[in-house]
């Protein structure tokens, strides 16, 4: 805004008094150093976080807080030694849920979209709308179809839940995408003489792609950060990173440490996802209505 | 720039001319099929299934089964008081968690707006805590940072007076929303800034001109423009928000006694300590009655905030 303003004001600038200029200049100043002090406050848990997994044990709970110490990477070898069995299973449930939501996704959305069916409003509200309905109301049911269906406890039961977890986002946010091929290019398609499937795979899909990146990007945030229905549904044979963590802090002695490098290993991945998937962030969680 | 998307008959709608052959329509619904079908056994069988178990007296941990009761898990669910305090307690977290973030998400977002040395870094800090496993956020918050004895945020109040407050114990309400808030704010801030920022800046320009001041600009111009936003902010945080279980699990097993008990942990308590699932499922069918009460609202407004077209 100010840039703006700046730019297209010269001539009432120019002839803006001395005093005028230097107190609007300090006040971007003063914006600037606000703002900067909020954002390394809303950091600074995270960075709280990082430091104390890398503090000896002893160093961790003291008064006061240290912030200089000797670092040791004790703690992470002690996560990197348990955490095996949860990270595979947190790997696996998130990436078949993620391929198995474009998998669905992409077609649905193409037919919500490019050469929509009747009623394809309802779809697209119907699918949003199971976004509402709480999935917690159904969790004692869950675990009784899960147990019969011998799903209890296997990566599975996960799988299927992550990916009708993510499949209504991921439409909704495919078909924006969609909705943004130019239609000289589909038409031309047409013309032609391509069919369904090559007018997806040959113009819509290339066009598409870094959007689909950020779909499967908003889907892995989800599914790897998911603990109730793990929770719930798993136990040792499908337990994934937060449950690890969960049950990474014990009763009594020292452990701030330990926790921390737990938590730090088993937020890192998503934090970088999400540094790199930034711009797309908005867009994909307001489900495409953000551009 | 960021515009609100027409959910208007799309652009590419009429590519075909109008009088779909009836091996057209065929041919568009099959894409969607696998979709659908999908979801629809997916999210709504265990709903019927929730149905027919919340007229059974079944606990897991019985011999014997299930076996019909007619409404008496009904009446359970509305004689126990615990019932109510957790529907009040959800209520109470997601209405004060998602404002407080509204609240300070817009103010960042006004914050972020401004042109200032490192802008991007400083974007890039504040959506961090969004980012954090919310397991891991819990946990951090309990220990590191809440500790009474040993945590950071009682040694930076220190100069305020503020000595060893045991958080959790004394404050737990207050510290779940504390983390609530910490990791939504950003999301808020997102979407506000996502709107200031697609403002048409010739508006401003001219509202300057007219010697507008910054207040006045803002209430007659930039907040009509950002309230779809902000809708969209409230409306899309109280849908994940209202679930929320991770923080109440990791940071206070729902206690002291009931008080940070929302209605996604008692439903976990009632099937993991109680192996009530007949009780779990009427509470869920009582719950699930007054989420379609609210989600028939919140629909309605999401056919409106996205229907909104920039001028």
């Amino acid at each position: 805004m100010t840039a703006t303003a700046t730019a297209t004001a010269v001539p009432v600038r120019d002839r803006e008094p001395a005093g005028l200029r230097v107190r609007r200049m300090s006040g971007q100043v003063g914006w600037g150093v606000l703002a900067w002090v909020v954002g390394i406050a809303f950091f600074l848990p995270v960075l709280w976080m990082v430091l104390t997994a890398f503090k000896p044990e002893s160093a961790a709970q003291t008064w006061p807080p240290k912030f200089v110490f000797s670092p040791t990477l004790a703690q992470f070898r002690l996560v990197f030694s348990g955490w095996g069995p949860y990270v595979t299973h947190s790997l696996i449930a998130t990436t078949v849920s993620t391929v198995l939501v474009l998998a669905l996704g992409v077609p649905a959305a193409y037919a919500l979209s490019v050469h929509p069916v009747p009623h394809w409003r309802d779809g697209l509200f119907f699918f949003i709308s199971t976004k509402m309905l709480p999935i917690v109301a159904a969790i004692g049911p869950l675990y009784v179809i899960a147990l019969k269906t011998h799903l209890l406890d296997s990566i599975w039961v996960l799988i299927i839940l992550y990916t009708a977890m993510n499949l209504p986002l991921a439409i909704w946010l495919i078909r924006s995408f969609m909705l943004e091929v130019p239609r000289e290019m589909l038409e031309a398609a047409e013309l032609d003489g391509a069919g369904r499937i090559r007018e997806i795979g040959e113009v819509i899909l290339p066009v598409i792609s870094p959007g689909l990146v950020s779909t499967a990007l908003i889907c892995v945030i989800f599914a790897w950060n998911e603990l109730f229905l793990a929770l719930n549904l798993t136990v040792t044979n499908a337990a994934t990173m937060p449950m690890f963590l969960i049950s990474s802090v014990p009763q009594e002695g020292l452990y701030l440490a330990h926790l921390s490098a737990a938590a730090t290993v088993a937020s890192v991945p998503v934090i970088l996802v999400g540094w790199i998937a930034q711009r797309s962030l908005v867009r994909g969680l307001s489900m495409g209505a953000i551009k | 720039m960021a515009v609100i998307e027409d959910v208007a008959p799309p652009a590419t709608a009429g590519l075909r001319p109008r009088g779909v052959s009836r091996r057209e329509k065929w041919q568009r619904r099959l894409p969607l099929l696998p979709a659908l079908i999908y979801t629809i056994i997916i999210t709504q069988v265990p709903f019927l299934v929730t149905l027919w178990y919340s007229f059974q007296r079944y606990f897991f941990n019985e011999p014997g089964g299930a076996h019909f009761t007619g409404v008496s898990n009904y009446t359970e669910v509305f004689k126990d008081p615990n019932f109510r305090s957790a529907l009040l307690r959800s209520v109470e977290m997601t209405a004060i968690a998602v404002i407080v973030a509204m609240v300070l998400g817009t103010a960042l977002a006004v914050l972020l707006d401004k042109k200032f040395p490192g802008r991007g870094i400083v974007r890039t800090l504040i959506i961090t805590p969004f980012l954090v496993m919310p397991a891991a956020a819990s946990l951090v918050w309990t220990g590191p940072m809440l500790d009474p004895n040993f945590g950071l945020l009682n040694y930076l109040l220190q100069p305020f007076g503020v000595h060893h407050v045991a958080w959790l114990s004394n404050h737990a309400f207050g510290s779940v929303i504390v983390v609530m808030v910490w990791q939504w704010t950003p999301f808020m801030m997102l979407i506000v800034l996502a709107g200031l920022q697609s403002q048409p800046s010739d508006t401003l320009e001219a509202a300057k001109v007219d010697g507008a001041g910054p207040f006045a600009t803002f209430r007659e111009l930039t907040f009509p423009h950002l309230r779809p936003y902000i809708e969209l902010g409230i409306l899309l945080g109280s849908i994940y928000l209202v679930n929320v279980f991770d923080q109440v699990k990791a940071m206070t097993q729902g206690g002291p006694g009931t008080a940070t008990t929302n209605l996604p942990y008692y439903l976990y308590q009632q099937v993991n300590n109680a192996f009530d699932i007949g009780g779990a499922a009427a509470t869920g069918v009582v719950t699930v009655i007054l989420t379609i009460i609210v989600a028939t609202f919140a629909l309605r407004m999401f056919a409106r905030v996205f229907q909104f077209e920039e001028a």
